[in-house]
């Protein structure tokens, strides 16, 4: 049974279709693509024909995807497609892929998978580009129309699943529509506050003929709001800032989205305001400048939760307010009045009220508030305060020469080894926490990390899709360096082979401490260290593993191997893997105990 | 490319990495060094549970009410998927949910009734906004006409009686049978559940009811934006 299940049924033998029409093709109001630079619209023959110029259209370069039966037509199309298509190792790791591809190149990135499984399997990496708003486009085949809602062979109600996590889905319904719809969907996944789109794709639509050519890509009316925040509530926040004897800023990763970050640093820098991040804000300001308190919130700097503690005036720009950054609503900046910028108007008061709500794009509004503020706040004195807490809590741990490798001096050692415009991509977990905490961003664009959603797993795949949009750039001398944990690397080291295959210049660093060791963390700390299923001395040898991909495999166990092994996986030109054996029992700190008061932020296990 | 020298950003922390040899201890305080939670200071503020700060002279939490909101929407395939899934993922106490055609071919209303404070129907709103299909949404305000249709079987014991309470009811009679007599009624909240109460003497064997639709009083737009509409003109502004 299994076996004629595996088989390709009928309707995946495909009948040759017919070829294009040549009067047809000439009639076509075309011109010759060879005549012009850009991307030209051909003439159509099929749906998927239909699609792929819609795509090609919309200026999309790079697809990520795997193959089957009803994504076939849509494939095939592909063939003589100017899109680069990446083949992935499985769907999860061709969303992971087409997000980070998308937050590196900032455009929407594109993944392909066909119906029920392949389209199942990218439902993880769509949640995650949704929880972080990031503009992607998901491409899955669908049985034939006349099947849909049989329980046909490989069938799943892709529309229906992927509802809740996508910013709008559409079913295609007909050949002649199609790449319209396509187009529409890329544009909308960029249009206003980013988030991914989806478009299911029946077989017998791709397959059938059509002469409609898609015409040029628009989001659907409405959907790209009005840049401009209003002019008296800009005024008004002005005011408000003006008055502030505390104000701190807090960039989020609309900063970054809305490519805001110059305005945003202009707009701190002119008046002297000290700057916080979340986590996917890290990059909108650079680590390094005396203003930045570097990010708040779990796992944040204690310098960062004690200002937004203690602000009177808090000016948010492109933040949901996450309760992993906010711990307990009742203690978060409990005097600040909020300024909060954003494109959502429903992110306006969601979780945290919003005394001064500016709506419109971020760079757009941090350039009107930066015109209307007349004068810099008083601040000298709460500037002051900012730098004490920078010195009394700084982010530290122990090395001392008899304990084994700690995590945090691995992740030093890259920093220091690579350049500022270096990509770091993460899985989920303590490493996550290290890379962030102890590498000094400065860029926009070089923190690629699940948010939102938290998925293990994401560090190789968005390794790949980073590495891709930095070549397709230009960008090859950039690094891209993934720093993931045994766990995480376990779950989709399977794109090594992605890797090896394209030839992708990445560094994988496993931070190997045989735990998943957030989890580890918890128990310790809240479940009386009953360490149930998070002992993980099962895991392999990551180094062979590697060598066995095609990959370079090194493996380091002590501190005086940390620098030689560090230089010769960035030298290699190809994917490398580190195994880092280190310090099973290290912590992240500090650490604001869930729903717990930011200021209260603990640096020692037993202060939790 | 790690070849390069790297630019000259200082180490974040910790032990010397570039020296490539075992770190020296931290000269920068260590937690045992610094206050603890407890020994910090703290402002007192505080906000309540929707993210407010509170005014001490005005502590008190919103309290929910009873809201009408109407929506315009494209009726395309999964809109009342996608609206009442949103409503079901954000935990919003939704009463009831109608739908149906409106003047405008391709048009739908939905009438939703929920029980929420200010700032939860104020959400309600915006994300249902969000939505591609919506076209327009917003509270019908307080003086709103709305009405709801009741099916209702009770036993036929006494059926001149059952008679008599739905004419006190603007009832009419739809099913008579030996054994069992079914009422319709119209009204609004108030008056269908008054003529509930007096037709349970009867027994009431089933009960089907729509929940609540609603239109604007007057020339107000029951919708935000919304003009009066014919087949074929759109109902709102030209998207
Ligand atoms: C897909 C998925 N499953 C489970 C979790 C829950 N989880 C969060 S952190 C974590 C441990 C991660 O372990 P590892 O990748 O080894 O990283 P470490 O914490 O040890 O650095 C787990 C299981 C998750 N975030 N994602």
């Amino acid at each position: 049974m299994s076996d004629t299940a595996a088989q390709p049924r009928e309707d995946d033998a495909e009948e040759p279709k017919d070829p294009p029409d040549a009067d047809e093709s000439v009639a076509a109001e075309t011109d010759d693509p060879s005549d012009t630079d850009g991307p030209v619209t051909g003439p159509v023959s099929t749906g998927a024909e239909s699609v792929v110029a819609a795509l090609e259209a919309a200026g999309a370069e790079t697809a990520f995807g795997v193959q089957g039966g009803a994504i076939m037509p849509v494939y095939d199309a592909l063939y003589d497609s100017s899109i680069r298509h990446v083949t992935m190792a499985h769907e999860q790791g061709a969303a992971h892929a087409a997000d980070a591809y998308g937050v590196v190149a900032g455009e929407p990135g594109l993944c392909l998978a066909t119906s029920g499984p392949g389209a199942t399997n990218l439902v993880t990496g769509i949640a995650d580009a949704d929880m972080d708003s990031d503009a992607m486009l998901a491409l899955t085949g669908q049985v034939p129309t006349e099947f849909v809602g049989n329980d046909a062979f490989q069938e799943t109600d892709t529309v229906g699943v992927t509802r809740p996590i996508t910013k709008h889905n559409y079913f295609a319904n007909g050949a002649d529509t199609v790449g319209d719809t396509v187009g529409e969907a890329f544009e909308l996944s960029r249009a206003g506050r980013p988030g991914p789109t989806l478009v299911d794709l029946p077989k017998d639509v791709t397959q059938a003929e059509t002469e409609e050519t898609p015409g040029p890509a628009a989001p659907p009316a409405g959907t790209d709001p009005d840049p401009n925040a209003d002019a008296d509530a800009v005024e008004d926040a002005a005011r408000a800032i003006e008055a502030a004897e505390r104000p701190v800023c807090l960039f989020g990763g609309g900063v970054i989205k809305a490519d805001a970050s110059d305005a945003a640093r202009t707009f701190a820098r002119s008046y002297g305001i000290p700057v916080t991040t979340t986590m996917p804000g890290i990059g909108s300001f650079p680590e390094d400048d005396d203003l930045c308190l570097s990010w708040g919130g779990m796992h944040g700097t204690g310098y960062a939760n004690m200002a937004i503690t203690h602000t009177d005036c808090l000016i948010a720009v492109g933040t949901r307010f996450d309760d992993r950054l906010t711990g307990g609503i009742d203690t978060f900046a409990p005097e600040a009045e909020v300024v909060h910028i954003d494109i959502d108007p429903a992110e306006i008061s969601k979780n945290v009220y919003a005394d001064y709500p500016l709506i419109g794009d971020a760079e757009r509004i941090l350039e009107q508030l930066t015109a209307a503020v007349r004068e810099a706040p008083d601040a000298e004195a709460w500037r002051d305060r900012c730098a004490e807490w920078k010195e009394t809590y700084p982010l530290t741990y122990a090395t001392p020469e008899d304990e084994p490798l700690k995590p945090q001096f691995v992740v030093e050692a890259f920093d220091e080894a690579t350049d500022y415009d270096t990509i770091v991509t993460t899985g989920v977990g303590q490493h996550q926490m290290w890379a962030s905490q102890f590498w000094t961003y400065t860029e926009p664009r070089t923190w690629i990390s699940s948010h939102g959603l938290g998925t293990m797993g994401y560090g190789v795949p968005a390794a790949v899709g980073a590495r891709v949009a930095a070549d397709t750039m230009g960008e090859q001398d950039r690094e891209v360096v993934c720093f993931d944990g045994d766990g995480s690397f376990l779950m989709t080291m399977q794109e090594l082979s992605v890797a090896v295959r394209e030839d992708l210049d990445i560094t994988i660093a496993v931070l190997n401490n045989e735990y998943i060791g957030m989890v580890r963390q918890w128990q310790d700390a809240f479940y009386e260290g009953r360490h149930m299923a998070s002992d993980y001395t099962w895991m392999p040898e990551f180094d062979k593993l590697a060598e066995a991909f095609g990959a370079l495999g090194l493996r380091v166990d002590d501190y005086d191997e940390v620098a030689p092994a560090v230089e010769e996986a960035l030298d290699y030109d190809g994917p490398a893997v580190i195994d880092f054996h280190v310090d099973p029992e290290e912590n992240v700190l500090p650490m604001v105990p869930s729903g717990g008061a930011n200021g209260k932020f603990a640096t020692a296990e037993d202060q939790l | 490319m790690s070849g390069d020298s790297p630019d000259s950003r200082p180490a974040t922390d910790g032990g010397s990495p570039a020296s490539g040899g075992v770190p020296e201890a931290d000269s920068r305080p260590m937690p045992s060094e610094q206050p603890g939670p407890e020994e910090r200071n703290y402002p007192t503020g505080r906000r309540n549970l929707e993210g407010i700060r509170i005014d001490p002279v005005v502590e008190a939490e919103h309290e929910s009410r009873r809201a009408v909101i109407s929506a315009l929407v494209e009726d395309e395939p999964g809109v009342l998927a996608r609206v009442s899934g949103l409503v079901s993922r954000r935990q919003f106490n939704i009463e009831s949910l109608t739908v149906g055609p409106t003047t405008v071919e391709g048009h739908s209303r939905i009438t939703m009734v929920v029980e929420e404070t200010d700032p939860g129907i104020d959400q309600i709103e915006k994300q249902m906004a969000k939505l591609k299909p919506v076209i327009s949404v917003g509270e019908v305000s307080g003086d709103a006409v709305t009405s709801e249709l009741v099916l209702l079987k009770v036993q036929a014991d006494d059926p001149a009686a059952v008679h008599a309470v739905s004419e006190m009811y603007d009832g009419r009679t739809v099913d008579a049978g030996p054994e069992t007599i079914t009422v319709e009624l119209t009204g609004d909240n108030a008056s269908i559940d008054n003529a509930i109460g007096a037709f349970e003497r009867f027994g009431i064997v089933e009960i089907a009811r729509t929940g609540p639709t609603a239109l604007a009083r007057g020339n107000t737009p029951t919708a935000p934006g919304e003009k009066p509409g014919t087949a074929g003109e759109p109902t709102t502004h030209d998207d």
